[in-house]
């Protein structure tokens, strides 16, 4: 009996072990590539790396390069690539001045865009980026404040972490903590759209793929929402991707990666990220 | 010396019995470890904000705003939202739950019995993912026509939910402690003139107590732990409820909800509200051992 107690207590520690071991390991290996050719860096935006990290996968296995993403923040990312930390640095805002004035050249490798939608019943279709802004903020609460019918506002939102719900909260311009805080939350874009689809109230941010009759979406200042819209940049709810980099640094590998996202493959990847691509 | 043909059957036999017995053990070592292994995981990561990065845990606990991009982390929403789904679906669960059992083990005809009881048992087998569907169909819709809500997505769709949720546990367990409450009790006081009705009330319920307050215990187990069903009709907003009609969002569905975008110290965060939600089942755990014990004597 005493054996097979200390037999259990082994085997429970031995699992203890291993699993925390595997857990703590588990964290490092995303950068460690094994071929050994050209190192070439990336840092910036949040939202570009995960599409630059998908790029990245397929270029890697294209080339004998290694593509080293730091998600470190846009700001940080452009400084970076002024001071040469970085060769290439990924952006999700527009350049400003003095960053275009130090020698930064952009290139845009897709664009972001999403949809406010409400029930197909609602009056309202179209809406100011600052009224969208004070309905998700909860400062206005009725619709018929923005010339719909005497109707509460339920609005539906991502999850705190979702990227969606940061590229909007960017775009419109609202932080976390500002969010009305009797908010629907839904997980995913599908959840919104059927939440918002039979609900008179709602109204709540999809992607463009997910647009569909069950819901109305909202022009902003005047212009729908199409992918084309968001190409010609008159549609307010987008934002580009971009790739900035001073042209003395930039090697021909890293033309090359940029040349990738470019061509029709890239872009590819691109739409099936479930960013708009360029063409 | 040579074996006899006896003997050599006879080793053959324990090896057998050693091998199997090692078999069993190591079968019910399976459920000791992965029990191990859930506690280990959850607790690593739940404690390491607290522990390594200088976290309060009471801030955690009472602290009222959910904002993790801005490295807020507070579960008291959370904390009251489970504890009122949970208390108000016993309030509209256990007297339903309770009454059928009665009605199953004491009045129903053996023909009535025979339908009814399979259809209780039927319901326990329901997917809970399927009970969420069908809140947000079908009650979700229905609170917010009638009531004339904004949204529907509510702490009383929650309780709705989870009470009928709860029924087949309190009605299978609750009836097999009144069927085992021995015959001359109820005998004793119907020839003592007591109605049956009365009889059950006054004799066979207080008898069977200790049972009926397991199955208590279990379907709260049952309500506290519910996830599927919940997130889908709770509309998961980060509010104290004040009212029936505001929608919360309980402990389970904060885990379920954030765990697929979270990283770094949210995703520990939300392991930390595991260890919330743990600490809760545990002591219902207790309280059901104890009960059980008492029930023993």
């Amino acid at each position: 009996m005493n054996k097979i107690k200390k037999f259990s207590i082994y085997l429970i520690a031995l699992a203890i072990t291993v699993l925390l071991s595997a857990c703590s390991g588990g964290a490092n290996n995303s950068n460690s590539s094994s071929n050994d050719g050209y190192t070439l860096s990336i840092s910036g935006s949040t939202s570009v790396g995960p599409l630059a990290e998908k790029l990245a996968e397929q270029y890697e296995q294209k080339e004998e390069i290694n593509i080293e993403i730091n998600q470190i923040g846009s700001s940080a990312g452009i400084t970076n690539s002024i001071n040469g930390v970085s060769e290439i640095g990924m952006s999700s805002r527009d350049l400003k001045e003095e960053e275009v004035a130090s020698g930064l050249t952009e290139t845009i490798i897709a664009y972001d865009g999403i949809v406010v939608v409400t029930h197909p019943s609602n009056k309202v279709d179209d809406l100011t980026i600052d009224e969208v802004k004070q309905i998700f903020t909860g400062k206005v609460t009725n619709w018929q404040e923005l010339g719909g019918d005497d109707l509460e506002i339920v609005v539906v939102s991502r999850e705190d972490g979702s990227g969606s719900r940061d590229a909007f909260q960017e775009i419109v311009g609202y932080s976390s903590g500002e969010l009305i805080k009797n908010s629907i939350i839904a997980s995913g874009n599908g959840n919104i759209k059927n939440t918002v689809a039979t609900n008179k109230h709602a109204v709540g941010f999809i992607s463009f793929e997910y647009v569909d009759d069950s819901v109305q979406p909202i022009k902003i200042n005047g212009v729908e929402a199409t992918p084309e819209n968001v190409l010609n940049q008159t549609y307010g709810l987008s934002r580009p991707f971009l790739f900035v980099y001073k042209d003395e640094n930039l090697s021909e590998e890293g033309q090359g990666f940029i040349d990738f996202i470019l061509s029709s493959d890239g872009q590819q990847i691109v739409a099936e990220a479930g960013i708009i691509p360029l063409k | 010396m040579s074996d006899s043909p006896i003997e050599k059957s006879n080793k053959r036999k324990y090896f057998l019995e050693k091998l199997s017995g090692r078999f069993f053990l190591f079968c019910a070592l399976i459920s000791v470890i992965s029990l191990a292994l859930i506690i280990g995981f959850v607790f690593f990561k739940g404690l390491t904000p607290f522990v390594a990065d200088g976290y309060s845990f009471v801030d955690f606990i009472f602290g009222n705003d959910w904002v993790p991009s801005e490295d807020k982390f507070g579960v008291f929403p959370m904390i009251v939202a489970s504890l009122y789904a949970t208390i108000g679906s016993l309030i509209i669960g256990v007297p339903i739950g309770l009454f059928t059992a009665v009605f199953l083990a004491e009045i129903a005809p053996k023909p009535i019995a025979k339908i009814l009881s399979p259809s209780v048992q039927l319901l326990a087998g329901i997917p809970s993912v399927l009970f969420g569907v069908f809140g947000l169909a079908v009650i979700v819709p229905f609170l917010q026509n009638n009531l004339g809500l904004p949204k529907g997505q509510s702490l009383i769709a929650v309780i709705i939910v989870l009470a009928i949720m709860m029924l087949p546990t309190i009605v299978t367990v609750s009836e097999t402690a009144i069927r085992a409450v021995p015959k001359s009790y109820r005998e004793g006081s119907l020839a003592l003139g007591v109605s049956e009705i009365g009889t059950i009330f006054k004799v066979v319920i207080p008898a069977a107590k200790s049972g009926i307050m397991a199955a208590i215990v279990l379907s709260m187990g049952r309500a506290i732990g519910e996830t599927m069903a919940v997130i889908l009709v709770a509309g998961n907003s980060l509010i104290i409820p004040t009212s029936l009609t505001d929608s919360v969002r309980p402990l389970t569905t904060n885990i379920a909800l954030e765990m697929g975008y979270a990283a770094g110290t949210h995703q520990e965060m939300l392991f930390a509200t595991g260890i919330v939600l743990f600490s809760f089942i545990l002591i219902l755990n207790f309280v059901l051992a104890k009960i059980s014990a008492k029930g023993g004597q």
